[in-house]
């Protein structure tokens, strides 16, 4: 019998790994489908971001309150994680508390951390539930999420509250049967939070105690298994993305636009065609019109949204009731890539399905509202940017689609003409000067 | 009052400390214009010596390269570096910010490296240095002033402290909006918006703004920008409040203060 348990122990955690590492390559090779970008300068500053950024948390902390409910779920994740190393241990050698002998008085102490953690992260899983739900949170309740994403937030934050519920229930109902003198449950002392649950199960069998704590025991595991496999598939996936996004963060100051060299080698060569080489092919495309075009920093980033909405909360175009929100900008970006990702697990190779990042997923009046102000990048606590993508699909707009607004290609052929955005001549540009002279 | 070109310093056989660099605003547009004419004004009284483009200077490409074309600011980028560069430009100012960024930022990979500051900036190093002597008891002593954040200073280049201090030698009051620094609020102008109508919303960005910045109380509302300059202007019109509260450029405020 105990076999058995080790051996479905064994099965499950394979498998679990298994999907897990599948869908991981998939996520992997999804976002190498953007173009090469070399981030690998200035290790020494990147590894600073993820320390202050990603581990820090700090802009997190422009909403104090938020950022410290936050960081408890972040902490409860991250140190539980040692207590899941037992739990996992104890599966497979079908052993009971493994860490205990070998811990003596510390074993409690550190059970003792995890179940305020656990508490925590139960208090704050149900404020974070209420802002979602029954406060109206701007950013929360925001259309972006209708449907599908406010699902899957409710989700994650209700799987939270059951898995560590499950680990209380656990203790709790372990405590009893310690002091039911059974000599599998050895003494531990008593647990912090999970004690005051004890008088819930005192009344209870010794069997049905037993068959509680085992299947809180097992629910809990195959809990977290599967919520390793939800992860992918969700939102919820920043919680190991955002450490390569802040590694891979832009450096330069955020006002610098990524150049086109191959924009530039035309003009050059135009305005000085004893320097173009002879064989010179003109560039293929200009800007982004699919994901195949974006860099894959940008396709990271939108794997590493977690549409909480900071962004689109920050964006003057949102906020004063345009349709630009540039969290629906990540959100379309990573459904367009994960459409491709299927597309090519279907067909060995993207087959092309008439469909377009830009149009499709992401409108020509979207894109017309940004300021390129460079709120959304500042607001974003995992270092993406919005802008980044809605520059690179403007460029397909405009230099592939010559779709640009009457007003812009007026000020385009002003610029080209006049030097200026306005139809002022050019010998007018000094004449403030001459009219300082003559004072 | 003469404003050297650099084609007539070349002709003397003199160099200047400084370029200014105009822009088209405050080349063409009359109300930027009188941003200008204050800088320049200060710039005499402090006896640097500076020069200006003049017919020579063209669009830095900002607004087109911001608007997804790429051709054009490539374009006009290789002009003005090519003149620039001609003339062995070493400094730069500049009072619009849009121009400093792609001055400071984006020329210098196309080959154009100049040490480029805004206004504030330099009006800051004056200051400090006492160049610039300003009155006793100036127009704006006492009064409450709120000062707007242009992105492409701030966000984009990290330039908050620097118009904030010069405001403070005005012994002013400075008073902030709700959203200020990091968290500014853009005017709406940036990205080309300037140059075309709103997308379809429920209201404009700058009356947004303007509105913030009227919440203050602030009897002035500082600005670092050509463009925010028009923009809260027109925000602060549309709510038939110009009579009460004026929208001048940090260097306008430090022109008419000096002594």
């Amino acid at each position: 019998m105990q076999y058995i348990q080790q051996v479905l122990f064994l099965v499950m955690a394979i498998s679990a790994i298994a999907f897990f590492s599948k869908k991981v390559a998939e996520i992997r090779r999804n976002i190498f489908l953007g173009k090469s970008e070399d981030l690998s300068d200035n290790p020494g500053i990147r590894w600073k971001n993820v320390l202050l950024l990603a581990m820090g948390q700090r802009k997190m902390f422009k909403n104090i309150p938020v950022a410290i409910m936050h960081f408890i779920i972040y902490a409860g994740f991250i140190i539980i994680n040692i207590e899941v190393l037992e739990i996992v241990l104890d599966g497979l050698l079908g052993t009971h508390r493994l860490f205990l002998p070998y811990l003596g008085e510390f074993y409690g102490w550190l059970i003792n951390i995890f179940e305020w953690l656990a508490f925590g992260v139960i208090v704050v899983c149900v404020v974070f539930l209420a802002r979602r739900n029954w406060i109206n949170i701007k950013r929360l309740v925001n259309k972006d999420l209708n449907g599908w994403p406010k699902t899957d937030a409710n989700f994650i934050l209700i799987t939270e509250i059951v898995l560590m519920s499950l680990f209380l229930t656990m203790n709790a109902t372990d405590q009893v049967l310690q002091t039911r003198g059974d000599a599998h449950y050895m003494n531990t002392g008593s647990f912090v939070i999970s004690s005051q649950l004890m008088p819930l199960f005192a009344g209870l069998s010794d069997s049905a105690l037993i068959a509680i704590e085992r299947s809180a025991w097992w629910i809990h595991i195959v809990g977290i298994f599967a919520f390793l496999n939800y992860l992918p598939y969700s939102k919820h996936l920043h919680i190991a993305l955002a450490f390569p996004n802040a590694y891979y963060a832009k450096l330069d100051s955020v006002g610098k636009m990524k150049n086109m060299p191959e924009v530039q080698n035309e003009v050059l060569y135009a305005m000085q065609p004893e320097l173009a080489p002879a064989n010179a092919a003109p560039p293929a495309s200009f800007g982004a019109k699919d994901v195949f075009d974006l860099s894959w920093k940008n396709l990271l980033d939108a794997y590493s949204c977690t549409e909480c909405g900071r962004c689109t909360a920050e964006c003057p175009a949102n906020s004063t009731g345009k349709l630009l929100s540039p969290r629906k900008i990540m959100m379309a970006t990573r459904d367009r890539l994960e459409d491709v990702g299927k597309n090519i697990n279907q067909n060995k190779s993207f087959v092309a399905d008439q469909k377009s990042l830009l149009h499709d997923y992401i409108s020509v009046e979207e894109l017309r509202a940004c300021t390129t102000c460079n709120a959304c990048v500042e607001a974003c606590p995992v270092s993406i940017s919005p802008l980044d993508i809605i520059v690179e699909l403007r460029r397909s707009l405009i230099m592939e689609e010559s779709n640009a607004p009457q007003e812009w290609n007026g000020t385009f052929s002003n610029i080209e003409n006049n030097f200026a955005p306005w139809k002022f001549s050019p010998d007018d540009r000094d004449k403030w000067a001459t009219e300082m002279a003559s004072q | 009052m003469k404003v050297n070109t650099m084609a007539e310093m070349m002709a003397n056989g003199e160099t200047p400390d400084i370029l200014f660099w105009v822009g088209c605003a405050g080349s063409f547009d009359q109300r930027a214009q009188k941003i200008t004419k204050a800088f320049a004004t200060i710039l005499h009284k402090v006896g640097l010596k500076y020069a200006i483009l003049g017919k020579e200077e063209a669009c830095t490409g900002d607004p087109a390269r911001r608007a997804g074309n790429e051709f054009l600011f490539q374009m006009m980028a290789y002009q003005n570096i090519q003149t620039l560069n001609a003339y062995n430009i070493k400094k730069i100012v500049t009072t619009c910010p849009h121009c400093f960024n792609t001055l400071k930022n984006e020329y210098p990979e196309l080959g154009g490296n100049y040490e480029v500051i805004h206004h504030t900036t330099l009006l800051q190093q004056l200051i400090n240095e006492g160049k610039i002597v300003l009155k006793e008891g100036g127009s704006f002593k006492g009064k409450k002033i709120s000062y707007h954040d242009s992105c492409y200073l701030g966000r984009a280049n990290d330039i908050y402290e620097a118009p904030r201090k010069v405001l403070e030698a005005l012994d002013a009051e400075l008073v902030e909006m709700k959203r200020c620094r990091t968290n500014g609020l853009c005017c709406g102008a940036g990205g080309a918006q300037m140059f075309k109508e709103d997308e379809p919303g429920d209201k404009r960005i700058n009356i947004d703004r303007a509105d913030e910045a009227l919440e203050t109380g602030a009897k002035f509302i500082a600005a670092a920008c050509p463009f925010c300059n028009t923009m809260m202007s027109d925000g602060v019109k549309n709510r038939e409040k110009e009579a009460e509260v004026a929208v001048l450029d940090i260097a306008e405020m430090i022109a008419e203060s000096m002594a």
